[in-house]
C-alpha cells in the first residue's frame, strides 16, 4: 500500500492570504474525514469543494476550504486533497501537524511530483521541469523553469551532440569505408580542435549552470555563533529590511529557513542553526533532523563573532569547522570597542558590521555579492540546465570529452576514443531524454557518399 | 523427432525434417548446419547452377562483414572454409586502426566459388539437393506441413527455412525497361509472396542494383590506380592453413567519376528508373545508385570507383561504384566518359531490381516466424543485404530449426557476442524498411566482436547445440589455456634490472627505476610482445600472443566495455511476461504501444531499443511490470 503524503503546497515565506496543505495517497480521504467539520465531504463526489473548520480535540482551528479529487484524474493520479488554509502560518503548519498525527507522512522535497512521473502522469523532464516551476522562487527562476519546458535547453543539449555525432559518424565512415579516400581522414591532429571547441562549450555551460542553481534555489546562508553573538539581531536585520514574513510562531518554524530574502535579484535563504536542539514535537523533530543536513549543504555559513570580546575555545572550534565551506566570517557590534584578539584578521572574508545602525549589514551585504558574483549573474544564464541531475550529466560529459584529449596524448587508436565520446554524446542524450544508436546511423548516411 | 539416419534407405516417401528454399548464401547455411546436426534436409533451388551465386560484387567479407564470416565459421559454417579455397586476393581492412574494427575481405572468385560451396554440399550426410521451384506452403494448425512446387507436387516437412534472395515477385529494370524475373534472367516466384501475405505475413517490396561489367580487354589500365592485396597470408576459417600464394594474387583498380560524368547523369535523370518514377521499392542508403549520389552530393567534384575481376575464367571486370538504373545507351556515355575506360565494352547493363521481403518485426529472435510455427526466413526475405548477412542468419535459422526439432532453446546470440546476434536483434526489434547492411557503428560492443576473437566467443556455444565437430571445440580449448597460460605468464614473470637489460631496455628508450612484470611492462605504448620476447622466451603461437597483447593493452577499454555490457545484460534480465496487455499499461505514448504490441520485445532491454519507444515510456512500463508481476520476487525493475 502506497504512503499518504502531505506537505504545505504554498511558499512558507513568500507569504499571501491564504496557504495550501496538499495530501495525496490512498488514505487521503479518510485521514481529512478525521479532522474536518463538515460531514457531507466523506461521500462526495470528486473534484468538488468543501467549507468547513478544521477541529481538533473540539477545538476549531482554522476556517477552510477543502478540495476532493479522487483518482485517477489528479496531478499524481492518486486521490488527493487540497486544504486551503486562512489563519496564517501558525494554524497551517498546525493542520498539517493534524494531519501527520492521523496517519500521513511529511512528503520529501518533489514527491508529488515524483509520484506523478511514477505512475505515468509525466515524463521525466516534465517531470523535471514541473519540480523546478513550483519551486521557482523569484521571477528569474520561473524563467528559468519555463525555458525547461519549452525545450530551449533540449536544443542546447542538441547542438553539441550534433558536434559529437558528426565526428563520430566521420570516423565510422573511415572505418566502414576504408577505401574511400576523398572522405576526411580523422587524425588525432584534426581531432583535438573540435574536442577543444566541444570542451570548452560544456564548461561554459557547466559553470553557468551553477549560476542557474544560484538563481532557481537561492544561496542557503547558514548562520552560526555561539550564544549571544547577536546571531537574531543579524537575522532579523536582513529580514526587517526586506520586509519579509518572519515565521516567528516558537515551535513551528519547521521550515529550517527563518526567512528568505532577496539580494539583487537573488533569493537569501536564511537558515538559523539555533533551531539545532533536541524536541520531543513530532513536526519538530522532523525539521531537526533535516537542519543538520541543511547545515552540511548551506551555499554559505557565515560566522558571526563579537568584536567587542576575545576569541573563546568555542570560537576557535566553529573558526576550524567553517574553513573547509564558503564561509564569511562577520564581527558584529563594531559600534562597541573592538576587543577581539588581532590573529583573526589572518582569515580570509573578513566583514565589520552591527546590526543597530541603518547601514550596519551592508558591508557583509556587498561581500555576498562579491562572493557570489552576482552582479554578473544575468537572464542569459536562464537557459542553462537547471537541477543537479542534469549538471551532473553535464560534468560526466565533459569528464569524458577531457579523457578523450587525454588518450589522444597517448595515441590511442581512433576508434577506441570513439568509447568514451560516445559516452558523452550519451551522457547529454540522457539530459534531454534522448539515446539512440539510429542517430548516428542516420548521420552518417546522410553527411557522407559511400556505396558501390 | 528425428528420423534417424539409418533408416533413410528405407523411406523413399517424401518428408523431410527440415527442407530449405533457395540455395544462396542464407541457403546453404542453413542447409548444411542442418544436415550435420542431424536433421535429414531438402535444399530446394531453382537451379542448381546458381547455387552459392554471388549475382552482386566479387568479394567475401569486408568491414564488419568480414568478421560475421569469422563468426560464421565458429559456429561451424561453410561461408569461411569455402571463401578461403576460392580468392584471389586477400587484404585486412584496417589494419593501421585499432584492433576492433580489422576485417578481412577477399576477392572472391565466381565461378569457383560457388562450385566449391556446391561441393561442400554434394558432401554433406543428410543433405539432398533438388531442383525445383516453390511456389506455396500448406499450414495444418499453425504449423508448417508441407511445400508446394510448381509443378504440383508437396513435399512434407517438420520444419521450412525460406531462403528467397530477390527471387519473390522480382521485377529487373533498367530505364523505363521493366521485366519480371530475378538475376541473370532467372525465372521468379510468382506466388509464394501473395500465398505467405495470405498467411498473414505482411510483405514489403524492397530495391536493390548493380552496376555494370565490363569487358577486360577494353579497358586501358594504364590510366588507372592500382590496388594489391595484402603481403601477409590470412585464412577467414579457423581450421586450415592458406591454401594460395601471395604472389598469385590478382590487383584491383581504382578510377573515379568527373564532371563529364555527372552532366550525363544529371541532364538524363528522368530516364533513369528511380528518377522517372518506375521503382516502387526502397533502396538501401548505403548502396545509392550513382544518380542517387550525384544528387544528393552536389558538391562533390569525384566520385570513387573500383574495377574488380570477376573471375580468373572469364574476362569480365565489376564497376563498383556505378549502379545505376537508366537506359542502355544512357549507360554507355557514362561509362564512356570514364577515364580508362574509353572504348569500354559493356558486357553486361547495370540494373536495379525490386523484389518482395517480408516485415522482420514478424520474425522472433530464433528467426522463427511468429506468424506460423516452425517457419524460419533468412537473408534477403528478412530485409537484410549482402552475401554475408545472409550466411550469418541462414546458419542461425537452421541452427534453430534443428533446435526446434529436438525441442530445445534456441540459440539466440546477444549483442555483446556476435555481429551476427546484433544483426538479428536490430532486425526483429527496429525492423527495416531498407535492405539492412552490417556496419561496424551497429555494433554498440564491438571492441568485445573483433575478427581475431570469434572462434573464442562461440565455438563453446557452438559446441554446446551441436554445430561442430569435436575437434574443432578441443582445437579452441586448447588455444583458450595457452591464452591463460602466457597471460599468466606475464603476470608472474618480472624483468630483471642487470646491466644486459637495462641496456637493451635503452633501445626501446624505456628506463625503469624499478623492476616491473612483463604485464605492466606491455601497457606501455612503446612496447609489445616481439620486445619482451628479447627479456622473456615466449614459445607461443602468434595467435594468443595477438589476444593476449590486444587484452593487455586494451585493457581499461575492454572493462569499460564489460560494464555497458554489464548494464545491458540486466535490462536484458528484466524479462517481459508473454501474457502481457499493453492495452492495460496506462500513460504510455500511442506510439509506443503499437510499437510494443508489434515487436512484443522479451525484455525490458530489447524495448528500449525500439525506435519510437522513449525512456519515459521504458520507466512507465518497468513501473507496470514491477507492479503487476514482480510481486513474488523482490527483484528491482
Amino acid at each position: 500500500m502506497e504512503k499518504t503524503i502531505c506537505a504545505i503546497s504554498t511558499n512558507p515565506g513568500n507569504g499571501g492570504a491564504i496557504s495550501i496543505v496538499r495530501m495525496s495517497g490512498p488514505a487521503s480521504v479518510e485521514i481529512t474525514s478525521k479532522i474536518f467539520s463538515n460531514k457531507s465531504f466523506l461521500m462526495a463526489p470528486t473534484h468538488t469543494i468543501h467549507y468547513g473548520y478544521i477541529v481538533s480535540d473540539g477545538e476549531k482551528i482554522d476556517e477552510v476550504l477543502v478540495m476532493k479529487m479522487l483518482s485517477p484524474r489528479t496531478y499524481t493520479t492518486e486521490d488527493i486533497i487540497e486544504i486551503n488554509c486562512h489563519g496564517g502560518m501558525s494554524t497551517t503548519n498546525k493542520v498539517l501537524e493534524l494531519l501527520i498525527l492521523n496517519g500521513a507522512e511529511l512528503a520529501e522535497p518533489g514527491e508529488f511530483t515524483k509520484r506523478a512521473f511514477l505512475n505515468g502522469r509525466i515524463n521525466l523532464l516534465e517531470a523535471e521541469a514541473v519540480g523546478d516551476l513550483i519551486e521557482a522562487k523569484n521571477d528569474k527562476a520561473r524563467a528559468l523553469a519555463m525555458n525547461g519546458v519549452s525545450g530551449s535547453l533540449t536544443k542546447l543539449i542538441q547542438d553539441l551532440r550534433e558536434k559529437i555525432v558528426t565526428l563520430l559518424a566521420n570516423i565510422e565512415v573511415n572505418i566502414d569505408y576504408p577505401e574511400y579516400e576523398d572522405e576526411k581522414v580523422i587524425t588525432h591532429e584534426n581531432i583535438l580542435p573540435e574536442l577543444k571547441e566541444i570542451s570548452l562549450s560544456l564548461q561554459k555551460i557547466v559553470k553557468e549552470s551553477e549560476n542557474g542553481k544560484i538563481l532557481k534555489e537561492g544561496i542557503n546562508v547558514a548562520f552560526i555563533g555561539r550564544p549571544n553573538v547577536g546571531k537574531s539581531s543579524l537575522l532579523n536585520a536582513f529580514l526587517e529590511e526586506e520586509k519579509a514574513i518572519v515565521t516567528d510562531i516558537s515551535g513551528t518554524t519547521r521550515d529550517i529557513v527563518e526567512g528568505s530574502v532577496n539580494l539583487n535579484g537573488i533569493l537569501l535563504n536564511l537558515i538559523d542553526t539555533a533551531g539545532i536542539r533536541d524536541t520531543e514535537d513530532i513536526v519538530e523533530k522532523i525539521g531537526v533532523d533535516k537542519s543538520k543536513k541543511l547545515l552540511d549543504s548551506a551555499d554559505l555559513v557565515i560566522l558571526v563573532l563579537n568584536s567587542n570580546e576575545k576569541l573563546t575555545n568555542e570560537d576557535r572550534d566553529l573558526l576550524t569547522k567553517i574553513s573547509t565551506k564558503k564561509s564569511i566570517i562577520f564581527l558584529n557590534k563594531n559600534d562597541l570597542e573592538s576587543k577581539i584578539d588581532e590573529e583573526i584578521y589572518q582569515y580570509p572574508n573578513i566583514t565589520i558590521g552591527n546590526t543597530t545602525s541603518i547601514d550596519g549589514i551592508l558591508p557583509l551585504k556587498n561581500k555576498i555579492i562579491d562572493l557570489f558574483h552576482l552582479n554578473e549573474i544575468e537572464s542569459k544564464d536562464m537557459n542553462y540546465l537547471s537541477n543537479v541531475r542534469q549538471v551532473t550529466l553535464a560534468k560526466k560529459a565533459l569528464n569524458n570529452i577531457k579523457n578523450v584529449e587525454q588518450q589522444i596524448q597517448e595515441n590511442i587508436p581512433i576508434d577506441m576514443l570513439e568509447i568514451e565520446m560516445k559516452e558523452a554524446w550519451n551522457n547529454l542524450g540522457l539530459i534531454i531524454g534522448a539515446t539512440y544508436e539510429d542517430e548516428l546511423i542516420d548521420n552518417l548516411f546522410q553527411k557522407f557518399c559511400l556505396g558501390k | 523427432m528425428l528420423i534417424m539416419i539409418k533408416n533413410r534407405k528405407e523411406v523413399p516417401k517424401m518428408k523431410f525434417d527440415c527442407i530449405v528454399v533457395g540455395g544462396g548464401h542464407a541457403g546453404c547455411e542453413a542447409a548444411h548446419i542442418s544436415a550435420f546436426m542431424g536433421a535429414k534436409t531438402l535444399l530446394i533451388t531453382m537451379n542448381q547452377k546458381n547455387i552459392a551465386d554471388m549475382p552482386c560484387n566479387p568479394s567475401i567479407g569486408g568491414t564488419a562483414k568480414g568478421i560475421i564470416v569469422r563468426e560464421i565459421d565458429a559456429l561451424g559454417g561453410l561461408m569461411g572454409r569455402v571463401a578461403d579455397q576460392s580468392h584471389f586476393q586477400i587484404k585486412m581492412l584496417n589494419s593501421a586502426k585499432g584492433p576492433a574494427v580489422r576485417s578481412l575481405r577477399a576477392q572472391a572468385d565466381k565461378i569457383t566459388y560457388p562450385q566449391n560451396m556446391f561441393h561442400e554440399l554434394k558432401n554433406t550426410k543428410n543433405l539432398e539437393l533438388m531442383e525445383g521451384t516453390v511456389e506455396d506452403i500448406i499450414v495444418e494448425k499453425n504449423k508448417i506441413k508441407a511445400i508446394v512446387l510448381n509443378n504440383g507436387q508437396k513435399i512434407e516437412t517438420e520444419t521450412l527455412i525460406l531462403t528467397t534472395g530477390t527471387y519473390l515477385k522480382s521485377n529487373i529494370l533498367i530505364g523505363n525497361e521493366n521485366t519480371e524475373g530475378g538475376p541473370h534472367g532467372e525465372p521468379r516466384s510468382h506466388y509464394l509472396s501473395d500465398n505467405l501475405k495470405k498467411l498473414g505475413f505482411e510483405i514489403q517490396r524492397l530495391k536493390t542494383g548493380t552496376p555494370q561489367r565490363i569487358k577486360h580487354s577494353s579497358i586501358d589500365f594504364s590510366k588507372l590506380k592500382e590496388e594489391v592485396g595484402d603481403n601477409e597470408y590470412y585464412t577467414f576459417s579457423w581450421d586450415h592453413a592458406p591454401s594460395y600464394k601471395l604472389n598469385e594474387q590478382q590487383k584491383c583498380y581504382l578510377l573515379y567519376t568527373n564532371e563529364k560524368t555527372h552532366n550525363i547523369v544529371l541532364s538524363n535523370l528522368d530516364k533513369s528508373a528511380m528518377y522517372g518514377g518506375y521503382v516502387t521499392g526502397i533502396g538501401p542508403r548505403y548502396c545509392p545508385s550513382i544518380e542517387d549520389k550525384l544528387v544528393r552530393f552536389k558538391d562533390k567534384e569525384r566520385h570513387q570507383l573500383f574495377l574488380e575481376p570477376e573471375s580468373l575464367f572469364y574476362d569480365e571486370w565489376y564497376l563498383q561504384g556505378f549502379s545505376t538504373s537508366m537506359p542502355r545507351d544512357i549507360q554507355e556515355q557514362m561509362v564512356h566518359s570514364l577515364e580508362g575506360l574509353e572504348h569500354a565494352i559493356i558486357t553486361k547493363y547495370a540494373y536495379a531490381i525490386e523484389y518482395d521481403a517480408i516485415n522482420p518485426l514478424q520474425i522472433k529472435p530464433s528467426l522463427e516466424s511468429k506468424v506460423i510455427d516452425n517457419i524460419f526466413t533468412a537473408g534477403q526475405i528478412n530485409g537484410t543485404s549482402g552475401y554475408e548477412e545472409a550466411a550469418g542468419q541462414g546458419i542461425i535459422a537452421g541452427i534453430n530449426a534443428v533446435l526446434k526439432l529436438k525441442q530445445k532453446e534456441p540459440l539466440i546470440l546477444k549483442r555483446n557476442e556476435a555481429y551476427i546476434g546484433v544483426l538479428i536483434d536490430d532486425l526483429v526489434t527496429k525492423g527495416t524498411n531498407e535492405p539492412y547492411r552490417m556496419l561496424t557503428s551497429r555494433a554498440e560492443y564491438r571492441l568485445l566482436l573483433r575478427h581475431d576473437n570469434a572462434d573464442l566467443r562461440l565455438r563453446d556455444i557452438a559446441w554446446k547445440v551441436g554445430s561442430i565437430t569435436k575437434e574443432q571445440y578441443e582445437a579452441t580449448r586448447k588455444k583458450k589455456a595457452q591464452i591463460t597460460e602466457l597471460m599468466d605468464l606475464l603476470k608472474k614473470e618480472k624483468i630483471k634490472l642487470n646491466e644486459e637489460n637495462k641496456s637493451k631496455l635503452k633501445k626501446y628508450n624505456i628506463e625503469l627505476s624499478s623492476s616491473k612484470s612483463f604485464y605492466e611492462l606491455l601497457k606501455r605504448p612503446d612496447i609489445n610482445l616481439k620486445i619482451i620476447a628479447e627479456f622473456l622466451p615466449l614459445p607461443f603461437d602468434e595467435l594468443m600472443k595477438e589476444q593476449v597483447e590486444i587484452a593487455i593493452k586494451y585493457e581499461g577499454y575492454i572493462n569499460k566495455t564489460e560494464r555497458d555490457v554489464e548494464r545491458m545484460l540486466k535490462l536484458e534480465e528484466k524479462q517481459i511476461p508473454e501474457d502481457i496487455d499493453y492495452d492495460k499499461i496506462k500513460n504510455i505514448a500511442s506510439e509506443a504501444r503499437q510499437k510494443l504490441k508489434k515487436v512484443r520485445p522479451l525484455s525490458i532491454g530489447q524495448a528500449a531499443r525500439i525506435s519510437g519507444v522513449n525512456p519515459s515510456d521504458i520507466s512507465i512500463l518497468a513501473v507496470y511490470l514491477k507492479k503487476e508481476y514482480s510481486k513474488n520476487d523482490g527483484r528491482d525493475l
